[in-house]
């Protein structure tokens, strides 16, 4: 049997993608208009008059669009993606501002011209009136209420939701807290990052006239999902529209959102104009214009035992969510559930408000949450620690939820809207195998010697634990054609994590063919139409599972039909290579491909191996119909997997840093990794999603924030202050896997894309607060801000 | 992220960019190595209305070391600058300020000279020119060329003396003493970024200098010969803190720059002192 499944095979796609071959949104459509935006210069202001004169005459203009020239249902509000509940006041953006602008970058007016050179020109030819307004920047601002982003939405809270776990015997978790010997009360704060893929957005859009049909290329995290969007808003018939994923340099979370008012737009211009329109999104309009995240303000009180168990934990969050919740309110309710990670909490409460502010959008970036979660956990486990004068690591063990208690409920909805509850995990394990790896027992040596030649050195440790594989499903549609090739496709969208090498190693596992005979498609409507998108750390679970079980009845038929060819019982039958055979008698054997003819009863013959499939050639048995009741001709199958709730992967890491004592840098010396995503289906690709999670979260603690004066502007929108780290500033990334497989999926898999970014604020956190015995309770921070700390006085 | 509409001009010879340049007059801009205009007129900050690209002028590509010191070309560019052997013996401070400029594949376009006109207050070499007291040579249609020391050269943040219609034809940086030592040393986020501070350090059997970057307007060159000759290293670094005119921005508060230039200042001044004492004459980069 051929054994794909687990192998580090090499990344099928990277000849392409790094050779220059690959075909993004820009790269397609040389001929089509471009379109520009002029986008709102204030952060929150009234939009007086819109004066075209100075643009009209401009040559190469084609059409210019405002909020009045759309129809209804073009103009209307952008749909809430996820509504919620506890989201009493959601809002979202129209897709061009109607009456006021409620970000710095909002899109004001649209332009199409004969290139994107016109249309910026044109672009700076309008001039828009607007009556400023005071901008809201910030949580504390926000929170203050003095100020509305929206009008209607007093205090500026967008949602509020409490979920409360309480203690075995009843009692409330401030209750908890308050009757444990040992209390601490503090906050903590995280900023503003972004997903920053390398690719913006983009979308580029054709209009058949003749086939009255839409195909819409768009750089997104959801091709089906943008296609129902768009029918429904353009009042399509769902089957005359088509959107396809091409190659995507990289999402992170913020091309799940959609539609986008420009993925609106554009196709609109296009049937309007019935020419070919595109977009592309450069890299201040996605500074300014796509989506952020992290900002949260945090308070924690605690209660906990001399042992260092957490006997109450009840955290309030106020939780920047930008101008508008197009995502509902995903990330707040992954910080606070996810905050718990590996630890089985006495008693647990939680409330967060999401609070409008005049800046751009918060949806979700790898990690969703998960990362301000963390860091208020880890920092409190520091915390305690610290307080009982333990080591960082026995106070996490005190506190593990132990192997033997899986499936663990920890009482919680998650987001998805089912229980919190984990599959399966072995936190000691993986603690163990991580002070292994980063030498956590030897570091007080280590430290000692470094500091006898003047250096400072710090160790930090970070444990999560992460839901991935949410439903509601994906599908999988495999088909063996006549020439043995096998057509794989998913709905699901690609952004180069390897899924064409990963769901080929599934199938090729499955039906026995050597990997080089499978292609995958994935993200083109065209082959798969029900989806619901990459995020989540999902793919591999869903779409893998679904690939997998679409596989298994693929194979089933071509069983049944070569046991017909061979005379043989299906139950004798094997298949490997590429050929269906009887075990154990070599002689009796038939390729996939020629089961695939014989699956296909032909009456036209257009080679000689059809040939055998036609009505006159012998063997066709006269007693039933060519297509047996119940089956369909051709060799392929489709299956999905929906599963009951989501699969827990977790992790831990660890960093050993270097504080200059006189220039206030800091290095990262070492970092290890150790992470259980379940069954390994290429340890290789799981290895590389780590490392650029881990990449990004060490821009996050170290390098990224967004930073906004009091007027809600950005002052750093450009790769040139906004600090994303370079491949020089990532150290070496050490890392073990652990396998416990998830109970939840055939395959046993648990999703693996956030992971690597969870930690890394948390446990870069530890490490400095180790090597300077300064708190740190805010993150990034920079060497200015340590060199800051260290000069201010001691608290207390 | 298009530039607005500008004239182009690709001229051939010194006589063609020169005369392109006299009549462009305010409205022209040269374009170099492109790593810094092409940037700004992307944004649209800059919206010449000529352009005058001075890659294909023939007789600006040259590179010359001797005795005295290093004239580098209009179209000498930094990565040839940086391997360049001969102009490493003559001032091994060039090498080693230029591996600190940006990265590779931008050093292989950026010039020397464009980096110097376009004079960034955070740039590695107008603090090599202003320390080694270097000169600039600045050519103009129907006009004698003019030599501009570092000292009056650097005007203000990106500012420098080059008047409109006026063209930077080389650029002069003096050997490196015998018996001297130098040394470039600075803090930047990233690699390759622009420092948040630094310094570049000459010290030779007469006198020591300090030249900080990232820490005021232009370059500020501080005197530490009296402190170097007594050894107080501390004395210097905290000489060179009293004259940087740091300002804070989102990425370094003032006081850490000011901080940061006296640090490094004290490295930099003991690499230096160590060098002109143990190398001698002969140089290495
Ligand atoms: C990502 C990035 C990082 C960088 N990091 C650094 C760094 O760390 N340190 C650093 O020093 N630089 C850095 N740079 C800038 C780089 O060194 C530039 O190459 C240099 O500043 C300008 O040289 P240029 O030849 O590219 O000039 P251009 O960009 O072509 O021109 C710059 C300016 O100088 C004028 N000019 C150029 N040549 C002449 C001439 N001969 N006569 C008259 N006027 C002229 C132009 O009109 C323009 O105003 C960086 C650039 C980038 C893109």
């Amino acid at each position: 049997m051929t054994r794909l499944f687990g192998e580090p095979v090499p990344r099928r796609e990277d000849p392409r993608l790094l050779t220059g071959q690959g075909r993004y949104l820009d790269d397609l459509g040389q001929g089509a208009l471009a379109a520009a935006f002029v986008r709102s210069p204030h952060a929150h202001a009234g939009i007086v008059d819109i004066d075209l004169s100075a643009a009209i005459d401009v040559e190469g203009l084609v059409a210019v669009y405002t909020w009045e020239d759309l129809p209804e249902r073009v103009g209307a509000p952008l749909p809430l993606l996820i509504p919620h509940p506890a989201l009493t006041h959601g809002r979202t953006a129209y897709p061009l501002a109607r009456d006021v602008v409620r970000h710095v970058g909002e899109p004001v007016v649209m332009v199409v011209a004969r290139d994107r050179y016109v249309a910026e020109d044109v672009c700076s030819l309008i001039r828009v009136d607007y009556e400023v307004r005071k901008p809201v920047v910030g949580v504390p601002e926000a929170a203050a209420g003095a100020h509305l982003v929206h009008e209607d939405v007093p205090g500026n809270v967008g949602a509020h939701l409490v979920q409360e776990v309480p203690a075995a015997d009843g009692r409330s978790a401030a209750q908890a807290v308050e009757d444990a010997p040992h209390r601490l009360t503090f906050r903590l704060g995280i900023e503003r990052s972004a997903s920053m893929p390398l690719e913006g957005r983009g979308v580029y859009a054709r209009w058949d006239a003749d086939d009255r049909s839409l195909r819409v290329y768009s750089s997104t995290q959801t091709s089906t999902s943008v296609r129902m969007a768009l029918a429904a808003r353009f009042g399509l018939p769902l089957p005359s529209v088509e959107v396809i994923a091409p190659d995507v340099g990289g999402g992170f979370g913020v091309k799940i959102v959609h539609p986008w008012p420009e993925e609106v737009l554009v196709p609109w211009a296009a049937m309007l104009l019935g020419r070919e329109v595109k977009w592309a999104e450069d890299r201040r309009e996605h500074f300014v214009s796509s989506a952020h995240e992290r900002a949260q303000e945090q308070t924690v009180r605690v209660g906990f035992d001399d042992e260092g168990r957490v006997l109450g934990l009840d955290v309030t969050i106020l939780h920047d969510h930008g101008a508008y919740t197009p995502y509902g309110i995903i990330v707040p309710i992954i910080t606070s559930t996810q905050l718990l990670g590996p630890y089985r909490i006495g008693a647990y409460r939680v409330e967060f408000s999401s609070l409008y502010t005049n800046t751009v959008q918060v949806t979700p970036y790898r990690g969703a949450g998960r990362p301000q979660g963390v860091f208020c956990m880890e920092r409190t486990m520091d915390r305690i620690a610290a307080h009982l004068g333990l080591d960082r690591t026995t106070v996490r063990a005190a506190n593990f939820i132990q192997p033997g208690e899986f499936p663990y409920d920890q009482g919680l909805i998650f987001q998805d809207g089912r229980p919190l509850i984990y599959d399966s995990g072995n936190y000691p394990e993986s603690l163990r195998l991580l002070k292994e790896l980063i030498g956590w027992d030897d570091f007080p040596a280590r430290r000692a010697e470094a500091a006898r030649e003047g250096r400072r050195l710090g160790i930090g440790i970070g444990c999560y634990v992460e839901g991935t594989g949410v439903g509601p499903y994906e599908g999988g549609h495999v088909q063996v054609t006549s020439d043995g090739r096998v057509h794989v496709s998913t709905g699901l969208t690609s952004q180069g994590q390897g899924h064409e090498t990963v769901f080929a190693q599934i199938a090729a596992t499955e039906l026995g063919v050597p990997l080089e005979r499978v292609s995958v498609v994935t993200g083109d409507t065209r082959r798969f139409g029900y989806a619901v998108g990459t995020f989540a750390s999902r793919a591999a679970v869903m779409s893998g599972n679904a690939i997998a079980l679409a596989c298994r009845k693929v194979r089933e038929k071509a069983l049944r039909i070569a046991a017909d060819a061979l005379e043989a019982d299906p139950g004798d039958l094997e298949v490997a290579d590429g050929v269906v055979r009887v075990a154990g008698s070599p002689g009796a054997s038939i390729p996939l491909a020629t089961v695939a003819v014989l699956a296909n009863p032909l009456r036209y013959a257009f080679d000689e191996e059809t040939g055998r499939a036609t009505q006159f050639a012998a063997g066709a048995g006269m007693d039933r119909p060519p297509v047996d009741e119940g089956e369909e001709p051709g060799l392929e199958g489709r299956d999905y997997y929906s599963p009951i709730r989501s699969t827990y992967a977790s992790g831990m890491h660890a960093a050993i840093v270097e504080t200059d004592p006189d220039t206030a840098e800091i290095r990262i010396l070492r970092y290890a990794v150790v992470h259980d995503c379940g069954k390994l289906i290429n340890p290789m690709i799981v290895e590389g999603q780590i490392h650029g999670g881990v990449a990004q979260g060490v821009g996050g603690a170290l390098y990224e924030r967004m930073v906004y004066d009091g007027h809600g502007q950005l002052l750093n929108a450009s790769f040139m202050d906004f600090l994303m780290p370079y491949a020089t500033e990532i150290p070496l990334i050490e890392t073990a896997h652990l396998e416990t497989p998830s109970p939840l999926n055939p395959l046993g898999i648990k999703g693996a894309g956030e992971a690597g970014v969870i930690p890394v604020s948390a446990v870069i956190a530890s490490a400095i607060e180790d090597a300077e015995g300064i708190v740190i309770d805010r993150m990034p921070i920079s060497p200015s801000e340590l060199f800051d700390l260290r000069r201010a006085p001691a608290p207390g | 992220m298009k530039p607005p509409p500008f004239d182009y001009h690709a001229p051939r010879d010194l006589g063609e960019a020169l005369a392109a340049l006299a009549e462009a007059g305010p409205d022209g801009k040269v374009l170099a190595g492109g790593q810094s205009l092409i940037p700004l007129l992307n944004m649209r900050l800059a919206a010449p209305a000529r352009l005058i690209d001075i890659n294909r002028v023939a007789g600006l590509d040259t590179l010359s070391a001797g005795p005295e010191g290093v004239r580098a070309g209009a179209l000498a560019r930094h990565a040839r600058v940086e391997r360049s052997a001969e102009a490493a013996a003559v001032q091994p401070l060039l090498r080693r300020a230029l591996r600190l400029v940006a990265h590779p594949v931008i050093r292989n376009r950026g010039t020397v000279v464009g980096s110097l006109v376009h004079a960034d207050p955070a740039a590695e070499l107008p603090a090599v020119l202003a320390l080694l007291g270097g000169s600039v040579r600045l050519a103009a249609a129907g006009g004698a060329e003019r030599d501009v020391p570092a000292a009056e050269f650097f005007t203000g943040p990106m500012e420098s003396a080059v008047r409109p219609g006026e063209l930077a034809v080389s650029a002069f940086f003096p050997a490196l003493p015998p018996g001297s030592g130098v040394s470039f040393r600075e803090l930047a986020r990233r690699h390759g970024d622009y420092a948040l501070a630094g310094v570049a350090v000459l010290v030779t059997p007469a006198a020591a200098r300090v030249a900080c970057i990232g820490v005021g307007p232009v370059p500020i060159v501080v005197d530490v010969t009296e402190q170097a000759a007594a050894g107080d290293w501390a004395a210097a670094a905290q000489a060179v803190r009293e004259r940087v005119e740091p300002e804070e921005d989102i990425h370094a508060s003032a006081d850490y720059r000011r901080h940061l230039a006296g640090v490094l200042a004290g490295q930099a001044l003991r690499d230096a002192a160590r060098e002109a004492e143990t190398t001698g004459v002969r140089h290495h980069a």
